[in-house]
């Protein structure tokens, strides 16, 4: 006779009937000389919520049970991902390497505002990674509501392979849609062992330079343009410079996260070219005596901007999230969290002191004084560009 | 037993004493340098604030996504890899085509194409730039940077496991028991279950354990598919780069010493399978 047995609280066996063992339970033989003992079940109560048809095969035979398993973890991820789609607006922020911190905290402040004015909370999800590869990843068709990356010339790419972004992005939001800035600074090791002072410093025979790649990271871009300015204003030949600056760099990261490990955890190289609030992160981190910041005499104003990717909103509901999403980057109270975050950011009302006091003064230099990134992009760092001819050499 | 050593047989294999301590020592130093040395920095750095904040840090929202994840991934990729491995294995042995080299090369792609380029075809293929991606999109199918092109990722780069195991085994062992059985009247598939399968199971086993722990582990192909979307595709691997980049290193070597654990509890499943069944796998295995 084939019985059914409840084994467990979610458990069933099936076998051949053996014996009764007279306190209600039953021995049952279920297959290569196993014996399982436990309540009987009818039929009927098989068929109660408790024992889903795939919790009887779980109990049945323990190869059964993985396939099982396996499907229902199918079947529950194919089934979950939709239903949790629907039911709350989703914003995905497609960003670029140094800005992991900020967002993390800013995705909690505006989370906190928006349900406070009567919204339903928005699942915002982060993806980080070198700004130029983020780009890339969109236009392979990365989902991003929005993206904020380390500059324009990025979001330009987008634009123009996609059209997924409207052409004059730019001018959507206030300050070219730059919410907050930052600059290129040097890290070097406590105490500043190789007297690291200058751009001109870094093009020395025993100096080994650490900067990721300009093809794929926002941030080595303006490392490059920065030591470009230096040297344009010193009277000197700036190709023939930043080609010396370059012959001294040992790796090329594709991202500025990757560098500053590089340089942070692995020891390689004297002085990282880093973003200012990503060469405070590393005193925040790793502690002041381990590193110092060395403000060189030029560096370069860097606008990493935000935009929303009009062509991948699929509901009003996603778009007025995702808009407000960025608008709020400019309110005081987000403005002194990027401050916070060493970002030198716009509205200083809400800011502490002490985060503002902390930024060095530095002659900047903007993007428009080379011309704006539609002209530098191609020219600097397309096919056959600058960094191209003087990375072969 | 060790009544004749191999110095007193003069056996020619056997090497002098010295040479002998000093391969084994030398091999014992590599091992212990080069495997065993970092696999312990890992778990010194996973529990350097204590395994209470690396228990902690498990349980952060992403670690335990991203282990979700994982384990979904393994648990789809691994069966599907354990059939299509098993089917092409008993096409090879089984039947006589022409084209038959050229499949075998064709099954260990996987493992001469490095990963980095599995991921790009994907991307190629069902990115937004193929007409074919532009449809996907079109019809609200997510491929790339969604859980589909991770389990392909997976189920590329892992495909070889399986098939590799068993293709010699079935070779060995001909057709002559299968054969016996189709004129003493069985079905088909009675005949593979009956006769095929407990011939094979053991190197079966075999492949999916090597496949299981190449699909859990797997990192280069599946972080250029994943998007890098924080809890919701990324995998085990591509979260720990992710924490170490975010100077989360007690997280980071968490999950990592989570995964190193994973991956030896599949090579002691491997070596108890090996001590329980020595005498079958000798026989159903040929290396």
């Amino acid at each position: 006779m084939f019985r059914t047995i409840q084994i467990g609280a979610h458990a069933l066996a099936q076998g051949t009937f053996v014996r009764n063992l007279g306190d209600g339970r039953i021995e049952i033989e279920t297959g290569h000389a196993t014996r399982q003992t436990g309540r009987p079940v009818t039929p009927a109560q098989i068929d109660k919520p408790i024992a889903s048809p795939w919790q009887k095969t779980l109990g049945a035979t323990p190869r059964r049970g993985v396939i099982a398993a396996a499907a229902a973890i199918g079947i529950a991820f194919a089934g979950a991902m939709p239903a949790s789609a629907q039911d709350s607006v989703e914003i995905l922020n497609v960003s670029y390497d140094p800005t992991r911190e900020f967002y993390r905290e800013y995705n909690e402040l505006f989370n906190d505002w928006w349900t406070a004015q009567g919204n339903a909370p928005v699942t915002i999800q982060q993806s980080h990674g070198g700004a130029g590869a983020q780009a890339r990843a969109v236009i392979d068709g990365l989902e991003a509501s929005v993206v904020t990356l380390a500059l324009s010339a990025d979001i330009d790419t987008i634009a123009e392979r996609t059209g997924r972004i409207p052409e004059d992005w730019q001018s959507r939001l206030p300050h070219n849609s730059s919410p907050y800035t930052s600059t290129i600074v040097f890290l070097v090791s406590e105490g500043n062992p190789r007297a690291i002072k200058d751009w001109n410093d870094l093009i020395r025979a025993d100096v080994s330079v650490i900067t990721p790649n300009p093809k794929t990271s926002g941030g080595a871009r303006w490392n490059f343009l920065a030591a470009w300015a230096y040297a344009a204003r010193n009277g000197l030949d700036p190709a023939e410079f930043v080609g010396a600056l370059y012959r001294n760099v040992p790796v090329l990261d594709t991202g500025a996260r990757g560098s500053t490990t590089t340089f942070t955890q692995r020891g390689i190289g004297d002085v990282l070219l880093a973003w200012e609030n990503e060469a405070f992160l590393v005193l925040d981190e790793l502690g002041e005596t381990a590193f110092d910041i060395v403000v060189p005499s030029v560096s370069i104003l860097a606008e990493p901007p935000v935009t929303l990717v009009d062509g991948n909103i699929a509901s009003d509901a996603q778009r007025k999230a995702a808009k407000a999403y960025l608008e709020y980057l400019y309110s005081p109270e987000a403005q002194a969290l990027a401050l916070r975050h060493r970002y030198r950011a716009w509205d200083t009302s809400l800011a502490a002191p002490e985060d503002i006091a902390r930024f060095p003064k530095l002659d900047l230099v903007t993007i428009s004084d080379f011309g704006g990134w539609p002209v530098v992009q191609p020219e600097y760092f397309g096919e056959n560009g600058i960094f191209d001819q003087i990375y072969e050499e | 037993m060790s009544d004749f050593t191999p110095a007193q047989t003069g056996r020619a294999t056997a090497e002098p004493r010295p040479v002998r301590y000093l391969l084994i020592g030398g091999t014992t130093v590599f091992v212990a340098l080069f495997l065993f040395a970092p696999l312990l920095t890992v778990f010194t750095e996973a529990l350097a604030d204590g395994w209470r904040s690396a228990l902690a840090a498990l349980s952060l929202p992403d670690a335990r996504a991203a282990a979700r994840m994982t384990l979904s991934i393994a648990a789809i990729a691994v069966p599907l890899n354990a059939i299509f491995g098993l089917a092409a294995a008993w096409a090879i042995a089984k039947f006589d085509f022409s084209g038959k080299a050229f499949l075998i090369t064709l099954i260990d792609l996987p493992f001469s194409v490095s990963p980095v380029v599995a991921g790009l075809m994907l991307v190629l293929l069902f990115g937004a730039n193929s007409s074919l991606g532009v449809w996907l999109m079109a019809n609200d199918m997510r491929v790339v940077f969604a859980f589909p092109g991770i389990l392909l990722a997976t189920l590329f780069v892992t495909f070889p496991f399986v098939a590799r195991e068993l293709i010699p085994v079935m070779i060995e062992q001909g057709r002559t028991e299968e054969e016996a059985a189709l004129t003493l009247g069985a079905s088909g598939w009675r005949t593979f279950l009956t006769v095929t399968l407990p011939n094979i199971r053991w190197a079966l086993l075999y492949g999916v354990l090597l496949c299981n722990a190449r699909a859990m582990g797997e990192f280069g192909a599946v972080a250029i598919v994943s998007g890098k979307i924080r809890g919701k595709t990324a995998t085990m691997p591509t979260m720990v780069e992710m924490f170490y980049n975010e100077y989360l290193s007690v997280a980071a070597f968490s999950l990592a010493a989570v995964l190193a654990m994973l991956a030896l509890l599949t090579l002691l499943l491997k070596t108890l399978l090996e001590w329980r069944h020595a005498d079958l796998l000798a026989a159903t295995r040929l290396h």
